[in-house]
């Protein structure tokens, strides 16, 4: 059995959690900030992904990327870099599928977020800096680390927008939702079978792992305020 | 150390503007809760922005829309304390307590700052203990400590007590009140209960509606409310309107009984009497007869509610006395008088 689906899963969707880790943390903050008009459209945008189906977000980064198309074109002519095809096209895929997630529970997090916390700090000289990464930060990782997983998983699984962008290449672009497709198609079920079972355990695994942090990270911090 | 804060801020339905200034004195802002006490705290420590005015501690400016000086909150040196102490959830209370403690920039004087503050609110064997583990007022003396390693040259205080039970408010009001004499600067306090506020303070401001009702002297302010809100505010429960009669009477409209002033009641529209300021009857100035309507028994004290004999329809008459006089006088009537020197002339 070859593993690299696996490796090219993983890498996919690691980078694309890094990148969206803060990226969603930085739109969640500023947005959560903006007047409520450039909130609300914003807010629409940016949800948007969430809800389209992963064949459209596909075709609209084809739109964009594809070598014909503005940025594509330009990059390739710039860089000689062509944007689609490759094992990394698929991390524009994922990243744009999983910006959502991660940016609705980051917003859902600091929403819930206690100002006054913030407002002490400043008044005894803490710079925005450190309140956000020692005190806002520590006080909504759950709603952030939650986000981060889903966020994870869910670019695991990817299939719509990757096989529109990467294709379908083994040993290349070949993710484990497109390689059990492709097995299947070919009538491997064996084979088809062994991924689907990798696929699950991985996905075992990780929502394990946040139930089992959640639970040591949770415990006390956030209970009742003035325990007499 | 003084503070003079001249400022504005309109929020579409609600308008606040108020103006104090005091010296190195405590002043409590008294006031029902919306009516911007806290939000003219927030003002002072920077964080709401007033549209307008002018904010100076100890000569040194902190906002002036003219000037266009307006100093983030971490330049301000405002101590501010929250009613739910606002200490971080994910700290320790040492850590905590370092926190507050960043502006030192020397190491050695940060450390013996820190373990001076520690040892001083009895923090020291608590300092491994996260905020949750901690009670009301351990939690209190945490904030109080984070705040004063930070070296504020102000201390505003928004409703300190209202997080805590009753049987630890007179404890930390006292405990309070000695951190507010080591401060020795000027101290903005935020509450609504006039008892706190009377023992804590120098100076009073009444506000209302985002506006300065009243300001001086505590004793003046409890002695002259000046206003029917200020009397409510100060805990005044009688409360008439009136007419005037001449300079030194009055018509009680809401008693149905004409008093007599020491004073010419000018624009009064109100006469307020604080239910133990009542007397019982002497047969003078402002003696009248009245009805027993209902008789209160509170822990130490009975408040008997009165109507006087001569009205028609009137509203009652609070008279607060301690138990043994009213089991002297008790009776389906009773004689009291209404001292001049003690009715409070109001004004709306």
């Amino acid at each position: 059995m070859d593993w690299f689906p696996l490796l090219n899963s993983l890498r996919i969707a690691g980078i694309s959690t890094v990148i969206i880790f803060f990226l969603g943390i930085f739109a969640a903050y500023y947005i959560a900030k903006a007047p409520r008009m450039i909130k609300g459209l914003l807010d629409v945008i940016l949800t948007l992904p969430l809800v389209l189906p992963p064949t459209v977000v596909g075709y609209l980064l084809l739109r964009v990327l594809g070598p014909k198309r503005i940025i594509g074109a330009w990059f390739l002519s710039a860089f000689g870099i062509k944007l689609t095809m490759t094992w990394w096209s698929a991390i524009f895929a994922t990243t744009v599928v999983i910006f959502p997630l991660m940016y609705r529970t980051a917003r859902g997090a600091f929403e819930s977020f206690d100002e006054t916390l913030a407002w002490s700090a400043k008044s005894i000289g803490l710079s925005n800096t450190y309140i956000f990464w020692r005190i806002r930060m520590p006080y909504c990782r759950q709603g952030i680390l939650a986000g981060t997983v889903l966020a994870f998983a869910r670019a695991l699984g990817e299939y719509g927008a990757t096989s529109m962008i990467a294709g379908y290449t083994p040993g290349k672009t070949a993710t484990i939702s497109t390689t059990v497709y492709q097995l299947w198609r070919t009538n491997d079920d064996a084979l088809a079978f062994k991924w689907v079972m990798v696929n699950l355990a991985i996905s075992f695994v990780v929502l394990l792992a946040v139930n089992m942090l959640e639970k040591k990270s949770g415990r006390g911090l956030r209970k009742g305020k003035a325990g007499v | 150390m003084s503070l003079y804060a001249d400022i504005e801020k309109n929020l579409g339905s609600f308008k606040l503007k108020v103006k104090i200034e005091v010296e190195n004195e405590t002043l409590a802002l008294l006031g029902a809760s919306g009516c911007g006490k806290s939000l003219s705290l927030k003002c002072i420590a920077g964080i709401e922005r007033p549209d307008r005015g002018k904010i100076v501690v100890d000569g040194r400016t902190l906002f002036d829309s003219e000037k266009g000086i307006d100093l983030t909150p971490q330049k301000r040196r405002t101590g501010l304390m929250f009613q739910n102490y606002a200490l971080f959830p994910n700290m320790t209370v040492l850590q905590n307590i370092q926190a507050g403690a960043k502006r030192e920039k020397d190491p050695e004087k940060r450390k013996s700052c820190i373990s001076a503050v520690m040892d001083s609110f009895g923090l020291s064997e608590l300092s491994n203990h996260l905020p949750y583990q901690l009670s009301g007022g351990q939690q209190q003396r945490v904030a109080l400590a984070r705040i004063l390693v930070s070296e504020p040259d102000i201390l505003l205080l928004d409703e300190p007590f209202s997080a805590l039970d009753s049987h630890l408010r007179f404890r930390l009001e006292r405990e309070l009140h000695q951190v507010i004499q080591d401060f020795g600067k000027t101290v903005v306090l935020v509450s609504h209960d006039r008892d706190e506020v009377f023992r804590l303070s120098d100076k009073i401001a009444i506000i209302k509606d985002g506006q300065v009702d009243r300001f001086g002297l505590k004793d003046e302010v409890f002695r002259q409310p000046g206003t029917v809100n200020g009397a409510i505010l100060t805990g005044c429960k009688n409360i008439s309107r009136i007419e005037k009669i001449d300079d030194r009477r009055i018509r009680a409209l809401d008693w149905g009984i004409d008093l007599e002033t020491d004073q010419d009641p000018k624009e009064a529209r109100s006469v307020g009497i604080r239910m133990h300021d009542i007397r019982l009857g002497d047969g003078g100035r402002n003696s009248f007869v009245c009805r027993v309507a209902d008789v209160i028994e509170n822990p130490f004290s009975y408040t008997a509610m009165l109507l006087p004999e001569q009205a028609e329809a009137a509203s009652l008459i609070g008279w607060e006395l301690e138990k043994e006089l009213w089991h002297s006088v008790e009776g389906e009537k009773v004689s009291v008088t209404l001292p001049p020197e003690s009715l409070l002339l109001l004004t709306e």
